[in-house]
């Protein structure tokens, strides 16, 4: 193989890997906006406390910072996933009684204490310095074999999340949670207690970011709070489920996987021109992103691939099978 | 004592007035147009900016070019609102929010685009406070809060006394009553934009003279905002004032050290504010002044 033809392919395989992990935060927020309605602002909070949580839990022993506990990495995505939803039970309880736009007020908060967390508590996360040689599974192989042993993780947990999603979604619990997003008084009326059900979904919904922060953390071995811009993360998340279609699982993962790949051969492009450019380039694509955004939400608002509104199997068999009775 | 006020409670009043002239916009748009403005930090940043361009390159003080900065913030209040709100509105969609998120990036990047991402200061150099007593105050203080306390009661006559302020307050309280009076919504709207953009393009000249013109100075703003707006109750004017003087003087006193300590650590100052807003989310979402609750 050609260096060049070998330089291309490994390029792929980060683009998909970084893609994965954008897949995973935005099934995610499918699960808090698709399925329920919830604004979640404070995605790159999620997102950190996961990464976080994993890192120190698993890097090895230096002297500025609590670390060197040398747990396995499983263990550290699992603890990523529980200590995100934690901060997430304690943010729903307060904000989730509320009319929407107060949890987006609150979360954008979350982001803001946590990013001040991250900077201050040097003796959790050794400050603006971050966190270094974090063990990334399979980084024993021999490249390439390390890239793509990393690269099927990533799609072994997107596979996981995706199954127990659509399951979720197929079952009473997702159709209780779509009721409480299109009607919820309805919801309420019909006996469902729609404070709970919102907040499982917010809870579910920020250990999965929790859970892709960990992924993430693995995968660049080295964090700091420079890695974490709230307001971009959380806005690149935000435009990628939107425009692969909010409430579909397969569009919470073709959205991140098409916005990454245009997103950074967009910035390899511009990394070309001449440097006084490269930063004028930078606030365009930025600029371009957002305006990307608003044409989906008016002119698309359903995404790529639109919610499916067929109705689960259950529902299928009472309607339309032989032994329907006639609704009342 | 002396201290405390020349170094906690002045600069919290300043603070305060500026968190004031951003909420009072920010609680009415809640109030009137029905979504958390998450663009109003940045619609801020773009007024301190109009103001320094329009200051350096006429060469004039900084106060002259907020009629200026008022209009060129309100223009743009208004065609951001016809571009990217209005066609939500119309439909009712709930994505008005993420618009408005979106919209806050889409301004900080043609700020940096157009002015670059340096800080920026409207007069370099350190004139020497006003020294009255053991009482010191700079320069720029005195006239931020003259100029805030003189752009309040502007606001209140306008509320008061004319059709269009009548209105908006109509709109804000009772919304449904407000229309079947006859009230036309979207002049309504129109207005709450145009004010909010005023009181925005104000807030931005006094806090880029109090400290740097940069990208991100409105994006930090928007968390003591909410807490401002919400502590007042949502849809309250004068609430909003109120709430941004005690969000700006709880910062400030907070940071106070008494017997060595502070009650919360300087390096953790923003968090007052998110504390402030939680509290009231907790125990009384209506705010101080009895406002709305979504």
């Amino acid at each position: 193989m050609s260096p060049e033809l070998y330089g291309l392919m490994m390029y792929a395989v980060g683009l998909l890997t970084l893609g994965g992990i954008y897949a995973i935060v935005s099934l995610g927020l499918n699960v808090q906006w698709g399925y329920t309605g919830l604004f979640n602002l404070g995605i790159a909070g999620f997102f950190a406390i996961g990464a976080y949580a994993s890192a120190i839990l698993t890097a090895p022993e230096v002297s500025s910072h609590i670390a060197g506990l040398r747990l396995p990495v499983v263990l550290g995505l699992v603890v990523a996933a529980a200590a995100s939803g934690i901060v997430a039970y304690a943010i729903g309880r307060l904000t989730l009684r509320l009319q929407s736009d107060y949890l987006a007020i609150a979360t954008i908060g979350v982001g803001e204490i946590l990013r001040l967390i991250l900077k201050n508590e040097a003796w959790l996360t050794n400050g603006a310095l971050g966190i270094s040689a974090i063990p990334r599974p399979f980084e024993g192989l021999p490249p390439p074999w390390d890239q793509f042993a990393f690269l099927a993780v990533v799609a072994l947990v997107i596979a996981l999340i995706y199954v127990l999603l659509e399951r979720a979604r197929l079952a009473p619990w997702g159709r209780v949670m779509r009721a409480i997003r299109d009607n919820e008084t309805a919801a309420r009326a019909a006996g469902k207690d729609t404070m709970r059900f919102r907040l499982e979904a917010f809870v579910l919904g920020s250990m999965i970011m929790g859970l892709g922060g960990g992924v993430y953390a693995h995968y660049v071995k080295f964090i700091s709070p420079e890695a974490f811009e709230p307001m971009m993360t959380t806005f690149i998340v935000w435009v990628m489920l939107v425009a692969g279609g909010s409430g579909n699982n397969r569009g919470a993962i073709v959205g991140p996987l098409l916005v990454w790949t245009i997103w950074s051969v967009t910035e390899f492009a511009t990394l070309r021109l001449p440097p006084e450019w490269t930063t004028q380039a930078a606030y365009l694509r930025i600029f371009l992103i957002g305006l990307a955004l608003q044409i989906i939400l008016q002119k698309a608002p359903r995404g790529l691939l639109p919610e499916p509104t067929v109705l689960s199997s259950v529902d299928k068999e009472k309607t339309a099978g032989p032994r329907a009775r006639p609704s009342r | 004592m002396i201290e405390l006020i020349n170094f906690y409670l002045i600069p919290g009043i300043v603070l305060g007035c500026i968190y004031a002239l951003g909420a009072i916009g920010l609680s009415l748009v809640f109030g009137i147009l029905r979504f958390a403005h998450f663009a109003h930090g940045d619609l801020l940043t773009l007024g301190a900016y109009f103001a320094l361009a329009v200051a350096t390159t006429l060469a004039v003080p900084a106060l002259w070019a907020l009629p200026f900065a008022i209009a060129a913030t309100a223009a743009a209040a208004l065609l951001l609102d016809r571009l990217f709100y209005q066609p939500l509105r119309a439909r009712h969609s709930v994505a008005t929010v993420i618009a408005s998120f979106g919209v806050a990036l889409m301004i900080r990047s043609v700020v940096q685009l157009i002015w670059g991402p340096q800080d920026r200061v409207f007069e370099s150099g350190i004139r020497p406070p006003l020294i009255i007593g053991d009482f010191r105050f700079a320069e720029r203080h005195i006239y931020i809060v003259a100029a805030a306390a003189a752009i309040i009661t502007l606001l209140h006559v306008f509320l008061t006394r004319t059709r269009a302020g009548k209105a908006m307050r109509a709109m804000s309280d009772e919304p449904s009553l407000a229309r079947v009076s006859g009230i036309n919504t979207e002049r309504v709207v129109a207005w709450t934009w145009i004010l909010a953009a005023a009181l925005l393009a104000a807030g931005g000249l006094f806090l880029g003279i109090d400290t740097q013109v940069k990208p991100q100075m409105g994006f930090n703003l928007i968390l003591p905002m909410f807490a401002a707006a919400i502590l007042g109750g949502i849809g309250k004017p004068y609430g909003a004032i109120a709430g941004g003087l005690v969000v700006g003087l709880a910062e400030e006193l907070a940071t106070v050290p008494i017997g060595g300590t502070a009650l919360v650590p300087p390096s953790y100052k923003s968090a007052v504010a998110f504390v402030i807003l939680v509290a009231m989310l907790l125990w009384r979402p209506t705010g101080l002044f009895r406002g709305r609750v979504f």
